[in-house]
């Protein structure tokens, strides 16, 4: 088993907490688009002939994409890899590209999970962080979806925005919840240093908001989705049953991908690599037959670290039996130690050798993970 | 005899001193200009990065004269820094004369008016010689006033110089010859010759540098150090030049090294006297032992370093006579060392030196003085630990070292500083106007206000013009207390200090406002307290973590996100642990920070 993800680098405007590499300036797209297909090509055997569950288009924004550009990527990589005939497959879109239209396009290209960036229905947070679209387009977008025909729908969502109150927040998962998209993927507002939120943020013009009022605003979020029959199956997804990302699990459960395209990352199940995040450079180089890499091989200390820090995000957690399996690794009395005490908290479950964190715990995750983290002998 | 001069240089530091020195050497041919690196004296790293002299050293030039004849001149170096004021006097007390320089853009310094009485208190004859007479903010007249006003010298005695630029090399050449009597003594008496300095050599041990005063030593001679009683045989003496010139004898009035297979600097003390072995010879006066002022823990910050520790002491201390040392345990940092230290700096320059020269890091802990607790029976119990505080009611009282503190400054900074001292709980016991605005200001005040950051405060205070010099005048009772810190209920032994009871509160809502930035959240919530016995004094709370996990984590966020939680981990490797709270190792140095 095995996914691959496509990154298109290009979106109409940048949203001012966006640190995912793109452009705003559509001149080169001809030109990458034709890159995207050599690199499929190249790259044809990383993944070894396995069967593909996943085929995901990211980015940037894959939905200002034409039909005809879209299928041409899509047919090379079925004419190239072997992708299941139930493969999940997902397309990224903002909501104002979403005509009815150009999603029955979309439908008819083969792609059936649609990723849908609404992020909020207040229009004060959308136009705050620059986004493109309005809360009746986001409206709109996931009514016309269903219309056209996808059974398969995930929303995202931002919380914590510093100048909202918990009751917008509410208000935000209500009008989500009455749509009962079958995936949803909620994400705190994070400052990221080289955006306009993080320069502002430098400058002191912006001031996210407070560790509990994000807090809350989690706990919120866990309590709401879990009444609407939602599983959180990874501190930022949750999901109707049966409804997990094959595409996102795959991050978690260290099943191997294929990253295509600038900024693009792949994994081996042994070695990470990616791809230059800038355009022009990637064109050049794969116009040169070069891939843009750099590569990474994993220590064993480093793949039982990932595995710890990735799982222990998830509503599978943590199996000694994988450990012991996969890595030939038992846990350390320290770290036994360790997880009695989050057991004790309330923080951790750990049954039948398998450590989960508990909705509480999962606040702590990136704590709890390094704390467990092993170092290189 | 007679034509030997033997001679220091009295500055302040950055005054020019080493410069001036440089420019003697070339000016004697001592050194050729290949030779010639910046600063040649200070040839230990440190001490030319930090453009002071910490050890002092001698180098001999030859000159001849306008009255054609040869003269031999042994220029004495002395150390620059308030720590190190026993071998400064005696380095003087090696020498007949003394040159006087001072920076005709700075004045007249704190430690300048110091060195220069001990100067006189031996009889040496002052040269007073004005430095960066070519920098544009010199003020030569003003100066030269303060200089005629300080030693009742002529003004044309003073002799206008610049080290940088060569300017007047050759008139202190000239005046050095015919101002500064020749040395006097018997070289057919007994052999007497004091020791102002020693330097470690890796290969031929330790190598002593001495004055003699009468008598005649002659290489393969078996010589006693009187005041540690040890005899050695003279292996090789001879006279330093920019490299060692052994010699056959040396007769009284010369300067010159002596190496006898001395493996450890302590054997070798400043100011000890080299008689013959079996003579009857009398030591010269002045002899000290030298006592550490300032002492605080020094410990591995990898506990598993101690071993490593140890043995980068010991060789740190075959060049360091004046560093002294035993094991210490602390519950908070494990083994370590207690140590003694001639002052502040000292103290720094031996933690850098262990960072720099043997690749140690170290954790030091909150420095102290030496103080006496006077038991209910009358005995004295020196304590220079907290941990060391006997039971308060086991003593009557506890005394503390008290200083004479000598400042100078421009006149408009005197409320500044005077507000300053008093609040180190000084006593102003004169003040003085050396020029219509440069004042001294004599203070009494306990040593132990000084020994954190009373100097960078008094430079800032008085935007750097302020100089500061000071000597021990004994014990005087104080109210001395213990403060403890606890974190969530345990002491931190390593965070204890020895405190004035009117300055303990503050002290103790300080520290642990500080410990409360540095230690970091941990899944509990921390209470920092400070504590005179059982009475908490103050209180500061870490908050538990309440959320620490980001959105995102999916292809390209694994590496970078592990790499960052690894060196998380990596960082926690290095605390320390106290019951269940770790405490990162800035935390033990944040008292030296407090403000």
């Amino acid at each position: 088993m095995a996914g691959i993800y496509i990154h298109i680098p290009f979106c109409k405007q940048a949203c001012y907490y966006c640190d995912f590499h793109f452009s705003t300036s559509l001149a080169q797209k001809e030109n990458l688009l034709r890159c995207l297909q050599q690199e499929l090509h190249v790259q044809k055997d990383y993944l070894g002939g396995a069967p593909i569950e996943t085929v995901y288009l990211g980015g940037g924004t894959p939905s200002i994409l034409s039909q005809k550009e879209l299928g041409d990527l899509l047919n090379t990589v079925r004419a190239l890899y072997a992708v299941s005939p139930q493969a999940e497959i997902t397309l990224e879109a903002n909501p104002d590209d979403l005509s009815l239209t150009h999603l029955q396009e979309l439908y008819q290209l083969g792609i059936n999970r649609l990723s849908i960036g609404i992020q909020s229905f207040n229009n004060g947070f959308l136009h705050s962080m620059n986004r493109a679209h309005n809360a009746e387009e986001a409206l709109a977008a996931i009514h016309l979806a269903r219309q056209a025909g996808f059974s398969n729908i995930s929303a995202d969502l931002i919380y914590a925005f510093p100048h909202s109150d918990h009751s917008l927040w509410q208000a935000d998962l209500q009008q989500m919840l009455a749509f009962r998209p079958e995936h949803i993927s909620a994400y705190c507002l994070t400052v990221e240093e080289k955006t306009v939120l993080g320069k502002w943020t430098k400058k002191g013009s912006f001031q996210p908001a407070d560790e509990e009022f994000a807090a809350h605003q989690f706990e919120q979020l866990q309590q709401a989705l879990a009444e609407a029959g939602y599983i959180q199956y990874e501190v930022s997804n949750f999901c109707l049953p049966g409804y997990e990302s094959k595409h996102n699990s795959n991050y978690w459960k260290q099943t191997p991908y294929l990253g295509i395209g600038p900024s693009a990352h792949s994994y081996d199940g042994h070695s990470r690599q990616y791809n230059i995040s800038n355009n022009a450079l990637y064109c050049k180089s794969i116009e040169k037959g070069e891939l843009p890499c750099e590569k990474e091989i994993l220590s064993q200390e480093n793949a039982i670290n990932e595995y710890l820090m990735t799982n222990l995000r998830t509503v599978w957690g943590c199996d000694s039996s994988f450990l012991e399996k996969q890595y030939d690794f038992q846990w350390l009395p320290e770290q036994l130690t360790y997880i009695q005490a989050l057991v004790a908290k309330g923080l951790a479950h750990f049954e039948q050798g398998v450590l989960r964190l508990s909705p509480q715990g999962l606040l702590l995750a990136d704590k709890i993970a390094a704390d467990l983290f092993v170092e290189e002998s | 005899m007679k034509n030997i001069r033997n001679f220091c240089i009295i500055a302040h530091i950055d005054h020019g001193k080493s410069t001036l020195a440089d420019r003697l050497l070339e000016f004697t041919q001592t050194v050729s200009g290949r030779q010639m690196q910046a600063q040649l004296l200070d040839n230990m790293d440190l001490e030319r990065e930090r453009g002071i002299t910490i050890k002092s050293h001698a180098i001999q030039m030859n000159y001849r004269a306008d009255d054609g004849q040869e003269y031999v001149l042994n220029l004495i170096d002395t150390p620059g820094h308030v720590d190190f004021s026993y071998e400064v006097s005696r380095s003087i007390a090696a020498c007949e004369g003394a040159l006087l320089l001072v920076d005709s853009s700075q004045g007249i310094e704190a430690q300048t008016i110091s060195n220069l009485y001990l100067a006189l208190e031996h009889n040496l004859m002052i040269i007073p010689v004005l430095n960066k007479i070519d920098l544009p903010g010199a003020m030569p007249e003003e100066v030269k006033d303060e200089m005629v006003d300080l030693l009742g010298c002529d003004r044309d005695e003073i002799i206008p110089a610049s080290g940088k630029s060569g300017i007047g090399i050759k008139e202190i050449l000239e005046a050095i010859v015919a101002r500064i009597p020749a040395p006097k003594g018997d070289p057919e008496g007994p052999l007497q010759a004091m020791i102002f300095d020693s330097v470690f050599n890796s290969f031929r041990g330790i190598e002593v540098i001495f004055r003699i005063f009468n008598g005649t030593i002659r290489k393969g001679d078996k010589v006693k150090f009187f005041n540690t009683g040890k005899e050695y045989g003279a292996d090789e003496i001879g006279i330093l030049r920019l490299n060692q010139d052994p010699q056959q004898e040396m007769k009284a009035g010369n300067v010159g090294y002596l190496i006898s297979g001395i493996k450890v600097a302590k054997e070798v003390k400043v100011g000890d006297t080299i008689i013959h072995a079996g003579s009857s010879a009398q030591p010269l006066k002045g002899f000290e032992n030298v006592k550490p002022m300032v002492f605080a823990g020094i410990y591995p910050v990898d506990t598993t370093e101690y071993e490593e520790l140890r043995a980068s002491m010991e060789k740190l201390q075959l060049n360091d006579a004046s560093l002294v040392w035993e094991p210490e345990t602390s519950a908070a940092l494990g083994f370590g060392f207690r140590c003694g230290f001639l002052g502040m700096l000292h103290m720094e320059i031996v933690q850098e030196r262990l960072e720099r020269e043997f690749d140690m890091t170290v954790i030091t802990t909150v420095p102290s003085v030496q103080f006496h607790a006077i038991k209910t029976d009358g005995s004295v119990l020196k304590v220079s630990a907290p941990s060391e505080m006997p039971e308060p009611n086991t003593i009557s009282h506890i005394e503390e070292p008290f200083i004479k503190a000598q400042i100078i400054t421009k006149s408009e900074y005197i409320g500044a500083i005077l507000s300053l001292c008093i609040d180190k709980r000084g006593i102003i016991i004169n003040q003085s106007y050396l020029t219509v605005d440069r004042v001294e200001m004599i203070f009494e005040m306990p040593l132990s206000e000084i020994v954190f950051d009373f100097f960078d405060k008094l430079k800032t205070i008085s935007r750097g013009y302020a100089s500061l010099d000071y000597e021990l005048i004994g014990f005087r009772p104080s109210t001395m207390v213990k403060l403890d810190i606890m974190l969530n209920g345990e002491k931190v032994d390593a965070l204890s200090a020895i405190v004035h009871r009117d300055k303990a509160y503050e002290w103790g809502k300080k520290l642990c406002e500080k410990l409360r930035e540095l230690v970091p959240r941990q899944m509990f919530e921390i209470a920092i307290q400070a504590s005179i016995g059982t009475k908490i004094i103050a209180r500061e709370t870490v908050k538990a973590l309440r959320k620490n996990v980001l959105a995102k984590c999916y292809g390209g966020d694994i590496s970078r996100k592990r790499k960052l939680l690894e060196k998380q981990k990596k960082g926690k490797k290095r605390m320390r642990q106290v019951g269940n709270v770790e405490i990162p190792q800035e935390a033990f140095m944040a008292v030296l920070k407090l403000d």
